[in-house]
């Protein structure tokens, strides 16, 4: 297939898949923003901007971090890459532009989601609940992650958008765990106390996880737990070992489609066996910081390999 | 406004072809009219059909307006129409292959020789030239007005890259999901042929180095580019890729594109791009649209590209009076389709005609496009006569005027109910190593009561096109 | 008489170019003033491409390099027997239609001052108008290295009445289109002496009877025997010997050198 098209089609899923998440993270910001504050109500949603990445760009537009704002910035603001509308309308444009690979019910779902989001941008804002419109954008995730998965042929290009929601996904759940430990928690007493708990609970309802948690974990929430469903349950479709062995398939079957192993295979390999064979004991020993640090960092590496691999157009 | 054939009503009855018709807009309350309309603007804006103006700015996502009336012909109007149309894009072609070998047609004496060579759309480098089974022109566009019960006249040639084909294809594919009954009841020639009929086209005029299934794509400028749709939509509906430049180059006899498995070689280039971008290193330096070296692999036979650069010369508005002597010229038949009659500007004499008859003539540009720069005489007012009358005589060889043509009317939908609108015609003639014509076109309607400017980019709408089965 | 030719052109980059594409008319055509001896040219790295006659009756050859490079050369050499036809192009094989040569463009537009130039020759006939044109061009434009650059215009060129060999052409063809005479820019070599930092190039008029009739306005005399003619087109850029694209590289540097000799045997 077309080195860009590959690229076009890998761009529209990591869009996708970060517009989800950044719903998912203003729906933790509003949770965490109804409990009984303990160190200020500011510091809250203060640590959602820190979290998405985006606390500049927001303090250079509207200063002081007040909520609305907030909402409005990692929301609606066009001027904010990160945002669900920006995300949105680059992943509507990039599915536009390669049109032909979709096929027309994944097309019907997302053009239709995009009309909707430009019916909601003209509603007045006070017209609006932020849960619904965090549940609009995980509804609309869902029918174009189904309809991808029901009707698309599994070719290259299926494994490009796989590969592009697993590389996105696997990201940002490491930041959203390194954040929630090192940003949002303002003390290092509080791990394991009930603030930590009240919002590891927040955390797993946004992402829609809270259930499967406590069929997996009987008992209260430790981060032992919390830390082995994160990162290494390989049941757990959000933990960072899941998102890694969806890299490898969609590595593999490309691979195997092309005849060709690439140094991105390597590379993606070598990532699963960390996670499958560390313990929780071995990534606490390590340092969770360091740990995630380091996992990110691959991650890009693997992503600008993948580039190199296939989508530079200069392959040979 | 002067009196117009309507094609529905001859002499207050209603003609054959629209019979059924009548009895379905009975069956059509206001009501559930509107409801079908919604229903329609929903399924064009959720396939994303969309047209962009250049330049206009506004909404990127703006919709053709679609008219659900159906235009039609009988079988017979049709075979007419095949025979000039099919007539016509073979003396275009003949004339293509000719101006730039011997020019035996400016020999003869038949054209002017500086309306051909000074000619900005003729390119030198081509000269000499005879692409694959000698066509230079693949997708001719030939827009055609009808003013009477037997009388059509050809308005202008488009023999570069003409477009609205998405539309024709659309525009029947809506009708039928949302009228399925009116298919049953008349009997409709199908045009669903006609992406597999422009990939048969295109394979069939593959360079002479090619061996074995050619490889076909499709060059598009870009996604912001306002006919987009149009070029994904006939990639994907040919099964061939839409590439841009940037995913194209040139390495040792031939024109490569760059995929994941490494670079794959091309063999026909279907091109949605003006000549001037293709190739920067034969046309203009700073285009980035085009391909470095493509025409040095064209001119070698590494590749073909359909229409082949400097196909322009033949459906430019000067070249256009001089159709009919190419068909004498080439064919030794007599026109079947007659051209509007046109007077140059370039001429003293017809020039003198022109500016004492402002008033009553359609002025245009010879290079213009889209509707703009012209002058409808009959719409205008005192002061807009004037301004043109200036721009004219400031530059007469840039003009050319027609008389203005009473264009017939198709029954169409309005705010309140069905009136007449003034409506053309396009078919897409395709030429290969056979001629192609798929019974239909893309009719267009001016939907402003008395307008005659169709342009979509002027307010225009669509129609879809019927031609009965005998 | 017998020419020898070395011509190389260097490109460096300062960042690896991923791809490049040339075009070149850099092989001499046979015409009744020039005979090629041997002639070779060669792209360092180079893939050679599609080679044909134009309608110009010019030699294309198209050339190809798979980066990543950080340095291309062009190297040109080979013989070519010359003799004097006074200017006229005779026997060379061209197919192109005269009065294309009559359309301006941007680089031969001519304003008022190249339009009064092209007045002076109103009623002469035309190969006196040539002549005439030439030797007004070459007093007005005064052989100045560096006094415009590659995109001058010949308007500019005569407004600021200096210019190079590029120039002098531009004027006259622009001014000769204006008095109704095709007119057209040529690249080749001259027999100068020494190493040269560029190729030599001169216009072309068509002269009813004659044909092509060469005029180097910049050097005062119309081709003899110590020109090779190399390439035609509408203005400098239309006859560029070199026409190339590169992919990436970022800046780029060039260095051309031009050695032409007469042979003793």
């Amino acid at each position: 297939m077309l080195s860009r098209t590959a690229d076009t089609l890998f761009w529209t899923a990591r869009y996708l898949e970060r517009a989800e998440n950044m719903a998912r993270l203003l729906e933790v910001g509003a949770r965490i923003s109804l409990l009984p504050s303990v160190h200020g109500y500011r510091s809250e949603w203060d640590s959602l901007l820190q979290a998405s990445g985006t606390a500049e760009g927001f303090a250079r537009k509207y200063g002081e971090p007040v909520a609305r704002n907030i909402e409005s910035f990692l929301f609606f603001d066009r001027d904010n890459p990160s945002s669900v509308v920006s995300c949105l309308t680059q992943a509507r444009e990039n599915a536009r532009i390669v049109r032909a690979a979709l096929t027309t019910q994944v097309w019907d779902v997302l053009n239709t989601a995009f009309q909707e989001m430009k019916q909601l941008e003209r509603t007045p804002r006070s017209e609006l609940e932020l849960t619904q419109l965090t549940e609009w954008v995980t509804r609309t995730a869902a029918l174009v992650r189904g309809s991808i998965g029901a009707t698309l042929l599994r070719n290259d290009g299926y494994d490009f958008l796989n590969l592009g929601y697993a590389m996105e996904r696997a990201d940002a759940t490491a930041r959203l765990i390194d954040v929630k430990y090192y940003v949002l928690l303002p003390r290092v007493e509080f791990v394991g106390s009930g603030l930590d708990n009240y919002q590891w609970m927040t955390l797993l309802r946004a992402l829609s996880l809270h259930r499967a948690f406590h069929w997996s974990y009987a008992g209260d929430i430790t981060a032992r737990k919390i830390v082995d469903f994160l990162i290494l349950n390989p049941e757990n479709p959000r933990a960072l070992r899941a998102s890694v062995e969806a890299i490898n398939t969609a590595l593999g079957r490309l691979a195997s489609r092309y005849g060709r192993q690439m140094d991105a295979q390597v590379r993606a390999e070598a990532m699963l066996a960390p996670l499958s064979e560390t313990s929780v004991e071995g990534i606490f020993e390590e340092g969770m910081h360091e740990f995630l640090t380091g996992f990110i960092t691959e991650i890009a590496a693997l992503s600008h390999q993948v580039w190199e691999d296939y989508l530079t157009g200069d392959v040979r | 406004m002067t009196t117009c054939f309507n094609e529905m009503f001859d002499d207050g009855a209603v003609r054959a072809p629209y019979a059924r018709l009548e009895d379905w807009t009975r069956s059509l309350p206001a009501g559930l009219r509107h409801m079908k309309q919604a229903e329609a603007e929903a399924l064009f804006r959720r396939i994303g059909i969309t047209f962009a103006v250049y330049g206009e700015g506004g909404d990127p996502d703006r919709l053709i307006p679609f008219d659900m009336f159906p235009r039609v012909f009988t079988a017979n109007e049709w075979a007419r129409l095949d025979r000039g149309i099919r007539q016509r894009a073979r003396a275009l072609n003949a004339f293509l292959v000719d101006v730039y070998g011997r020019g035996e047609i400016i020999r003869a004496g038949k054209i002017p020789a500086h309306l051909v060579y000074r000619n900005a759309a003729f390119e030198k480098a081509v000269v000499g030239i005879v692409p694959p089974k000698g066509v230079y022109s693949h997708i001719v566009g030939i827009d055609i007005v009808r003013t009477g019960r037997d009388e059509f006249f050809v308005l202008e040639d488009n023999c570069r890259t003409p477009s609205g084909v998405s539309y024709m294809l659309e525009n029947r594919e809506i009708m039928m999901r949302m009228f399925p009954d009116l298919f049953r009841e008349n009997r409709i020639e199908p045009v669903d042929s006609y992406p597999a009929l422009l990939r048969r086209t295109l394979a069939s005029v593959a360079p002479l180095k090619c061996e074995g299934e050619p490889t076909v794509v499709l060059l598009t400028p870009g996604h912001f580019n306002s006919a987009y749709y149009e070029h994904s939509f006939l990639a994907d509906m040919m099964g061939v890729e839409l590439v841009e430049g940037q995913d194209l180059f040139v390495e040792g006899e031939f024109v490569w594109m760059r995929t994941t498995e490494g670079p794959r070689r091309v063999d026909v280039i279907y091109r949605r791009i003006d000549d001037a971008f293709i190739d920067p290193l034969c046309f203009r330096p700073d285009s980035m649209l085009g391909i470095a070296g493509l025409m040095d692999v064209y001119r070698s036979g590494g590749v073909n590209i359909c229409s082949c650069p400097g196909a322009g010369v033949a459906d430019d508005k000067a070249v256009y009076t001089f159709v009919p002597e190419m068909i004498r010229f080439y064919l030794g038949e007599e026109p079947i389709l007659n051209n509007v009659p046109t007077w140059q500007c370039a001429l003293q004499d017809d020039l003198k005609y022109v500016l004492a008859h402002l008033g009553d003539l359609v002025v245009k540009e010879v290079h213009g496009s889209g509707g703009y720069g012209m002058l409808v005489g009959p719409k205008s007012t005192a002061d807009q006569i004037e301004r043109f009358r200036a721009r004219i005589e400031e530059n007469p060889a840039k003009y050319i005027a027609q008389p203005t043509l009473a264009l017939s009317a198709t029954p169409t939908f309005v705010e309140d109910g069905i009136a007449p609108r003034h409506v053309d015609l396009r078919p897409y003639c395709l030429v290969g190593d056979r001629i192609e014509l798929v019974p239909g076109g893309l009719t267009r309607v001016a939907l402003t009561e008395g307008s005659l400017v169709v342009n979509s980019s002027q307010g225009g709408g669509v129609k879809d096109t019927w031609v009965l089965a005998e | 008489m017998i020419l020898t030719v070395e011509h190389v052109t260097r490109y460096a980059y300062d960042a690896p170019v991923r791809g490049l594409v040339q075009s070149h008319r850099l092989t001499p055509s046979d015409s009744e003033g020039q005979r090629v001896l041997d002639w070779d040219v060669s792209v360092s790295d180079g893939i050679r491409g599609g080679r044909f006659r134009d309608g110009a009756g010019d030699v294309v050859e198209s050339w190809s390099v798979t980066g990543p490079v950080l340095a291309v050369e062009v190297r040109v050499t080979g013989r070519v027997e010359t003799s004097d036809c006074a200017g006229v192009l005779r026997g060379h094989r061209e197919t192109i239609p005269t009065a294309c040569y009559l359309r301006d463009t941007p680089l031969t537009w001519a304003d008022s001052a190249l339009r009064n130039l092209a007045a002076q020759a109103q009623g002469m006939e035309p190969l006196q108008a040539a002549h005439h044109l030439s030797g007004v061009v070459s007093k007005a434009i005064a052989w100045t290295p560096g006094a415009t650059q590659s995109q001058t215009t010949a308007a500019e060129a005569l407004e600021r009445r200096q210019g190079v060999c590029q120039d002098h052409a531009h004027a006259l063809i622009a001014a000769a289109r204006d008095a109704g005479i095709p007119a057209r820019y040529v690249s080749g070599y001259l027999l100068a002496g020494g190493v040269q930092d560029a190729a030599h190039a001169w216009a072309e008029l068509h002269v009813p009877g004659l044909g092509w009739i060469g005029f180097d306005a910049a050097n005062g005399c119309c081709p003899d025997a110590r020109y090779i003619r190399l390439a035609s087109g509408l203005d400098a850029q239309d006859a560029a010997p070199i026409r190339g694209s590169a992919r990436g590289g970022g800046g780029e540097v060039l260095d051309v050198t031009v050695a032409v000799s007469q042979s003793q045997q």
